[in-house]
């Protein structure tokens, strides 16, 4: 500061201008009452309308609990209900030990190849849920390589459905529970080593104490999903029908959109469940972990990870190995008679009227979704975040946007149903066209998008806006400018993951596409209906293969993100 | 490092005017209060603030000084109260309907930006022509010490080169006053002593009216004009640094700014106190009248143990208690001889020590200065 005597005053007179033209409190209040708009518009109302649709008869009167009456006192409908808890709470009891010993190979041994492991148990998330279902139907079905493996029982029913469900929900736990075993106080356990404590003896006093929280989120996660899963018990439950597929077949099957409703409300029941405890645990689990906490790095140990390795490569193989079966299982003439190579299975024109236009489609609807929902997400995050205005309108924003989380894709869709065709909605024009599938999936994937624009926004220092009203710099100037380059890999990943979902999901879009909007994981389900198992497989695997090699387009996209656009990052 | 010039002739140079207390304050700050639910952060707040002066905050964490600066800054509205900025009522204006410019204790650079993007980001949204911004983004950062960083990231910078940056971009489009909240609390001591003069001087040459909020009391002596004690969301005492040191208004503020000693005493007579078997003579004979308990507090530093004749007022012999080293002085506790139980902490300088030869278990003759002792309400305490 030594040099520059000269006093500040040449631009002293021409740099002050009055007040911005444009109010930032208008701009912003216009902003975050769309944004309460959109997030009533798309998610808000298409519940109410399930809701309200369950206390109505078949011709819209007002009939109380009656549907739900009805529902508990029919026996075929009640048994779909025992068979879905059934089938949940087995597959959460097989997915869960294996879960945790997976995720505490990955994270408290010192196996080699650990990222390795990691993305093998990844690959059931870039493939929709029923093509886990075909690939056991390669392996164990009625024309399965393993057939004999069954000993005579049948695949299509209870026992398909968890075993698919397993594969599928297993990525899932594992997530959650590499977090939770992440988060731990090294010291804790060099405390106990100190004192001498035996290795069991520390594995349930902080080992398992410490993850608690994320067993207990994981397992509601798992139990949600499978209990919500439309794809595998239509694909392999046969006769076998629970809470998802009986849904499915009252409304579109017979029409029968009250009882829709109540099945719809009966599946939310677990999601909201599951909601609130994970709320609930997340909340302990970041108290539990002090600021100076030291992550635990492990030693080598030379049996326990041999051991562990042998697990892991074992679980590994059976989750890649099935998807590779079902990827070979598509090229195959003749499963399992044939087994020359063929490309006909891919000729979807042949099963299936739309052909490759399904798969078109499915891309479009991906890419609209990444690029308008991203957009969304980030930018209602950031209003909710960072501008501090409206206090109570941005908490209810807050609260829409957490809302999807609690509501299973299916369900939404039912709720779609009822509010975008009724006949009073001016909207009703929407159904059946890429617009609202495009809608829909927003809605659908929104929570996720948004806790990630939100964690990310936290961790900017939060006078940044401060700094820049002082300059007399509008919010929306320091967004373009900071806020989002700063954030841009989280904006990746939240393009990213939905795309991934929206290419792979099948729940909620089942009711909604039209005759030149459907979607190739739909087109999966009717071929498969049509028998066409082989090309089913295929275009499973085309979707599989496009996810995939966009999370690998990411992962490069993010290293040149970081390593050339964002400089700044490095010192 | 172009030394401290002399204030007066500073005056003169300033961009604004003179700072006068005869005429309008700049910033006139009534009756302003807030709360955070139960908590009364700000309880009924007034405060003149003259142009071209530098005023600090000062409190410990949680009295208030932060909401007053924000509140100030309009980035935390008070819920009620008025502020009056260069005669202009903004007790309502959004912050970019003030006129200032801040700098926080992270701050908050953008960390996408260059260096030179973050001083000039005020200016570009004004659309004035980029070579005059360029211009004006040169002469900052020269100001500031910073001439050939431009094109950095804040990240390639240390703590205190960022510091700069941040008090560049605060003072690029000339704002009339300027906010400063803890700006130094995340630098290393070194750095920070040498920040506060530049600082200090930097703010002298440009006259900008300044605030500052501080928990560290010897950086508020050694910047402000004016030092603002606060406690528990009220004002304890205004005065310059000179003041709030020798003459503390509050029991608080004796306590809060530098070292003192307190001790329970009873009014004897005019100008006349008793400390345990002590008498002693106060010069600021506060209205107090014979017979009320009072709080008698005296600083360290005052004990005089040099030059101590039959004339001296205040003078007793005492036992030299424990002493600890604290490198250029030593503090003790003196135990008055006639009362045993009284315990007077006393700074020796470690001439002083070498000097006089002071060593623990002494009977030293010692004498509190009347000018020196400070009489409080509320003994017994």
């Amino acid at each position: 500061m030594s040099h520059a005597a000269t006093p500040l005053t040449m631009t002293n007179a021409t740099v002050k201008i009055a007040t911005p033209r444009l109010s930032e409190r208008h701009v912003a209040g216009v902003l975050i009452l769309a944004l309460c708009a959109v997030l009533i518009l798309i998610i808000a109302l298409p519940l109410w309308a399930l809701l309200s649709k369950s206390l109505e008869d078949s011709h819209g009167r007002f009939v109380g609990l009656a549907n739900f009456v009805s529902y508990a006192t029919t026996p075929t409908l009640l048994s779909s209900l025992t068979n879905s808890l059934l089938v949940a709470s087995v597959t959460t009891g097989i997915v869960l030990p294996l879960a945790f010993l997976y995720a505490y190979a990955l994270r408290r041994s010192c196996i080699p190849g650990r990222g390795l492991f990691y993305a093998a148990a990844m690959v059931p998330v870039f493939a929709p849920s029923l093509l886990s279902g075909l690939a056991l139907i390669y392996i164990f079905g009625n024309q399965g390589l393993l057939k004999s493996w069954m000993m005579g029982a049948s695949l299509y029913g209870p026992v398909g459905i968890i075993g698919a469900e397993a594969l599928y929900s297993f990525p899932h736990a594992v997530l959650i529970l590499v977090t939770a075993l992440s988060l731990s106080d090294g010291r804790l356990r060099e405390a106990a080593e100190a004192m001498g404590t035996t290795r069991w003896r520390i594995f349930h006093t902080i080992t398992l104490p410490g993850a608690r929280y994320g067993v207990i989120s994981a397992a509601f996660v798992v139990f949600t999903l499978v209990i919500t899963d439309f794809g595998i018990p239509k694909v392999i439950g046969g006769q076998f029908s629970v809470l998802a597929t009986d849904a499915y077949r009252q409304v579109v099957g017979q029409q029968n959109f009250p009882m829709g409703a109540v099945v719809g409300i009966i599946l939310l029941v677990p999601a909201v469940l599951a909601f609130f405890v994970d709320r609930a645990v997340q909340r302990r689990q970041s108290a539990m972990l002090s600021a100076r906490a030291v992550p635990y790095t492990p030693r080598p140990e030379r049996r326990r990870d041999l051991a562990l390795l042998g697990f892991v490569s074992v679980v590994a193989l059976a989750i890649v190995g099935p998807y590779g079966i079902a990827i070979w299982g598509s090229f195959v003439k003749y499963w399992p008679y044939n087994l020359s190579l063929t490309l006909n299975n891919y000729d979807f024109a042949t099963v299936d009227p739309e052909g490759w236009t399904t798969y078109g489609n499915s891309l479009l609807l991906a890419s609209l979704t990444a690029v308008i929902g991203t957009s969304l997400i980030f930018t209602g995050a950031y209003l909710i975040e960072k501008v501090k205005l409206f206090p109570r309108l941005r908490a209810f924003a807050q609260f829409l946007a957490m809302l999807p989380m609690a509501v299973p894709g299916l369900v939404l869709g039912l709720g779609y149903v009822f509010f975008f065709n009724a006949g009073w909605n001016p909207l009703n024009a929407l159904y059946g066209t890429l617009t609202i599938l495009v809608i829909n999936t927003i809605a659908h994937f929104y929570t996720v998008g948004h806790i990630t624009a939100l964690t990310s926004l936290k961790q900017i220092d939060s006078e940044f806006e401060s700094v820049s009203a002082s300059l007399k710099v509008p919010f929306w100037s320091t967004f373009r400018r900071v806020t989002a380059p700063i954030c841009l890999p989280a904006i990746l990943d939240i393009a990213v993951y939905v795309f991934v979902n929206a290419l792979t999901t099948v729940s909620a879009v089942i009711f909604l596409y039209g005759a030149d909007t459907k979607l190739a994981s739909i087109a999966i389900v009717h071929m498969d209906e049509a028998g066409a198992i082989a090309s089913a497989a295929g275009m499973a695997s085309v979707i599989m293969l496009t996810a995939v090699a966009v999370k690998l387009a990411h992962v490069g996209l993010d290293r040149l993100v970081f390593g050339r656009l964002q400089r700044w990052r490095q010192r | 490092m172009d030394g401290r010039f002399p204030k007066p002739s500073l005056r003169v140079q300033m961009k604004v005017g003179k700072m006068s207390t005869n005429t309008a304050p700049f910033l006139s700050i009534r009756k302003l209060a807030k709360s955070f639910g139960a908590f009364q952060a700000l309880r009924s707040i007034d405060l003149d603030i003259h142009r071209g002066e530098f005023v600090c905050f000062l409190g410990p964490s949680g009295c208030g000084k932060t909401t007053l600066l924000r509140a100030i800054a309009g980035l935390d509205l008070q819920d009620s109260g008025s502020i009056q900025m260069a005669g202009r009522d903004v007790s309502r204006a959004s912050p970019s309907e003030r006129d200032f410019g801040i700098v926080f204790q992270s701050y908050a650079l953008f960390p996408n930006l260059t260096v030179a993007d973050n001083v000039g980001y005020g200016l570009v949204n004004r659309r004035r022509p980029s070579a005059e911004i360029n211009r004006r983004v040169d002469e900052l950062l020269a100001l500031v010490g910073l001439p050939d960083q431009s094109k950095k990231y804040p990240i390639q910078l240390s703590g205190g080169q960022q510091q700069r940056v941040a008090l560049a971009r605060a003072l690029a489009t000339a704002p009339e006053l300027l906010l400063l909240d803890e700006p130094l609390s995340a630098l290393d001591a070194k750095v920070r002593l040498r920040l506060r003069d530049e600082m200090r001087s930097l703010q002298q040459r440009l006259g900008v009216t300044t605030i500052m909020v501080t928990h560290d009391q010897e950086e508020a002596l050694a910047m402000a004009d004016r030092i603002v004690v606060m406690s528990d969301g009220a004002v304890e005492q205004v005065g310059t640094p000179e003041e709030i040191y020798r003459r503390p208004g509050t029991p608080f503020v004796a306590d809060f700014v530098g070292h003192m000693t307190f001790l329970d005493a009873i009014v004897t007579g005019p100008g006349q106190v008793r400390v345990g078997e002590l008498d002693l003579l106060v010069a600021n004979a506060a209205p107090f009248s014979v017979g009320t308990p009072v709080r008698l507090a005296m600083r360290p530093e005052e004990v005089r143990t040099r030059s101590i004749t039959a004339e001296t007022p205040n003078r007793f012999d005492a036992t030299i208690g424990d002493l600890a080293f604290l490198g250029s002085y030593c503090r003790a506790h003196l135990e008055p001889t006639n009362s045993r139980s009284t315990r007077i902490a006393a700074d020796f300088s470690t001439n002083a020590m070498r000097d006089l030869g002071i060593l623990p278990g002494q009977v030293r003759t010692v004498a509190f200065p009347p000018e020196a002792l400070h009489v409080f309400a509320g003994g017994g305490r």
